[in-house]
């Protein structure tokens, strides 16, 4: 056999191997946001008793006007950025205990991966059991030490509700961060941190001169991550607050799923599904685009 | 005193002091990732009374301590552990049947638009749930599959597989690529030599991978909550969440966190076990990719 039909045949194999797995994914993931696409065009709703009718460009335009999306755009850039700046500062802090050698390192490992790999709707109740304004434990610990003398309206108020959700999410992907960070530690010489404390440099600078430039990668990777995961939030956000209150943490998720589901506004929703694909696609193609700048800044580091 | 003595004797210092950092480090790094668990558990046991003592009570005696919450749960909730179990477990061997041929395609056999299925796979690992429900829903209407396993098992295939065939992908990039040479000049094809050479080498990280599918198919909320409304159907989550929803005058906060308990018990004993696997699972699968 020649070479050109051993390869051919190698060929032809790849695509049976892998041809399972596409169908899959394009079923679920490339079928409903085309279709979403196409359906973004029509109006169906209660309005056409369900049956869809073609709108142009009528639920793009409809979506302008929306203060609710808007506002709810608004609420979910906010939950994103505080929290995915909190979840990285304290990341990093996580990793670089972790990093360190101590007696019962596993154990700790193994501790600090419990939150990330529990359910996010089932500890979104145990939040707000933690928030809770008559029984939680926040209000009592508050209590004890002084800070508050009565106990205050967490989940109903409007401010302090979106200041929940971010904590129970900190407390929920802080854990990914860390791991992503900590290999990248790990991946770090140490004859690095010597050569740099000989030639004079304390910790601290070590960290913003070596650790931080090395760590640039992981960094921006477990931003990509957490960002895309963040701006879908939908699990914590519906199970701690519903969107409440008064629609003050009602984030875009939330928004599109009642949309469809109790509005039963499909083409609207589908509208708002466009939307958000776009919003996100150019923010990843943004952060995509600076990681691979710095990947090829690094290589020879790595 | 020489300098060389008074380097070491300041070093001394510093290296006290750091270790005190250290712990003081782990035991906020415990405390912060543990301290929701442990309540939720010291809740679950607790009497009513209890549990609505104000202040709260962090040291319950032997009478305000209860298993009550567990008991009344009932048979109804092992209902939900099987749904959950095996919704997942289906979902998992599945995508492993198909992401490892998958990734194996992508790592070793040259086929045109590779790299472009790739980046693909890497976007669509992006993707919130939210912006797939309303399309796939459609699908279970028209095929009259909502409240089947069905409906749930094909989209947690899905969502595992960007994550498994990256894993994969870079596991068989690993393999020393004399071995499949030698054993194509044996005469084998390339499906002979997957399933007979390769795979068995694959065991570990197909373990890895099937950990971290499992987990994520077990959590998975916005398609259970819409494709699964039979009360005797539905997964973990969406059931904990119902408890939570039941009742509208008083919120049955002993229930939940036995429900919490019970529903995320199989996921610790993963974490336990498989520590190691899942920390790795996660490091390939973002960084390698």
């Amino acid at each position: 056999m020649t070479q050109d039909a051993i390869r051919q045949r190698e060929r032809r194999v790849g695509w049976w191997l892998i041809t399972p797995a596409l169908l899959v994914l394009l079923l679920v993931f490339a079928y409903p946001i085309g279709r979403a696409f196409w359906l973004s065009l029509f109006e169906q709703n209660l309005g056409t008793e369900l049956t869809a009718e073609f709108n142009g460009l009528g639920n793009y335009a409809r979506l302008f006007g929306d203060g609710r999306f808007w506002r709810s755009l608004w609420n979910t850039s906010v939950f994103t950025l505080v929290s995915i700046v909190l979840e990285l500062v304290l990341g990093m802090a996580i990793a670089l205990v972790l990093d360190k050698s101590f007696r019962g390192r596993g154990l700790v490992r193994t501790a600090a991966l419990i939150p990330w790999a529990l359910p996010t709707a089932v500890m979104g109740l145990a939040w707000a059991w933690i928030f809770n304004d008559q029984f939680g434990v926040v209000n009592d610990i508050l209590g004890r030490i002084g800070l508050i003398s009565e106990p205050i309206t967490w989940l109903g108020d409007p401010f302090r509700a979106m200041l929940a959700l971010i904590i129970a999410d900190v407390w929920k992907t802080t854990p990914f961060i860390a791991i992503i960070l900590l290999a990248g530690l790990q991946s770090i010489s140490s004859d690095l941190y010597e050569a740099h404390s000989i030639d004079g440099a304390n910790p601290v600078q070590s960290f913003f001169q070596i650790t931080l430039p090395l760590l640039a990668p992981q960094i921006l990777i477990a931003l990509l991550f957490r960002f895309a995961q963040a701006f879908g939030i939908f699990d914590l956000v519906q199970v701690m607050t519903g969107g409440g209150p008064a629609g003050a943490t009602e984030v875009v998720s939330i928004y599109i799923y009642a949309t469809v589901r109790r509005y039963l506004d499909f083409g609207y929703g589908a509208a708002l599904v466009v939307v958000t694909f776009l919003l996100l696609i150019i923010a990843v193609a943004i952060v995509g685009y600076l990681l691979s700048k710095t990947r090829i800044n690094v290589t020879g580091e790595r | 005193m020489t300098i060389a003595q008074q380097q070491t004797t300041e070093n001394k210092s510093q290296i006290d002091w750091s270790r005190i950092g250290i712990w003081v480090g782990v035991v906020l790094i415990l405390l912060f990732c543990l301290a929701p668990v442990l309540w939720q558990l010291l809740t679950s046991f607790k009497t009513n009374e209890a549990i609505s003592a104000i202040p709260n009570i962090y040291f319950p005696t032997p009478n305000q301590l209860t298993t009550s919450h567990y008991t009344n749960l009932g048979w109804t909730f092992w209902r939900y552990v099987f749904n959950s179990g095996f919704v997942s477990i289906v979902s998992t061997m599945i995508c492993l049947a198909i992401g490892a041929p998958a990734a194996y395609t992508l790592a070793r056999l040259k086929i045109p638009g590779q790299s472009i299925i790739l980046a693909c796979v890497l976007i669509v690992s992006l993707f919130p749930y939210v912006l797939l429900f309303l399309g796939l829903l459609e699908i279970v209407k028209a095929l009259n599959l909502g409240n089947n396993y069905i409906a749930l098992i094909v989209p947690y295939t899905a969502i595992n597989l960007p994550l498994t065939i990256l894993v994969l992908r870079s596991f068989f990039q690993q393999l020393p690529k004399d071995l499949e040479d030698s054993a194509k000049v044996d005469g084998y094809n390339t499906v002979q030599m997957l399933l007979q050479i390769v795979l068995p080498m694959t065991i570990p990280a197909l373990v890895t991978t099937g950990i971290l599918t499992l987990i994520f198919a077990w959590n998975e909320f916005i398609f259970a909550l819409t494709f699964i409304t039979e009360e005797n159907m539905l997964t973990i989550p969406v059931a904990v969440a119902r408890i939570g929803g039941a009742s509208a005058f008083e919120i049955p906060y002993g229930p939940i966190a036995a429900a919490t308990v019970i529903g995320t018990f199989p996921l610790v004993v993963l974490v336990l076990f498989f520590q190691r696997r899942i920390v790795q699972g996660i490091t390939a699968g973002a960084v390698k990719g």
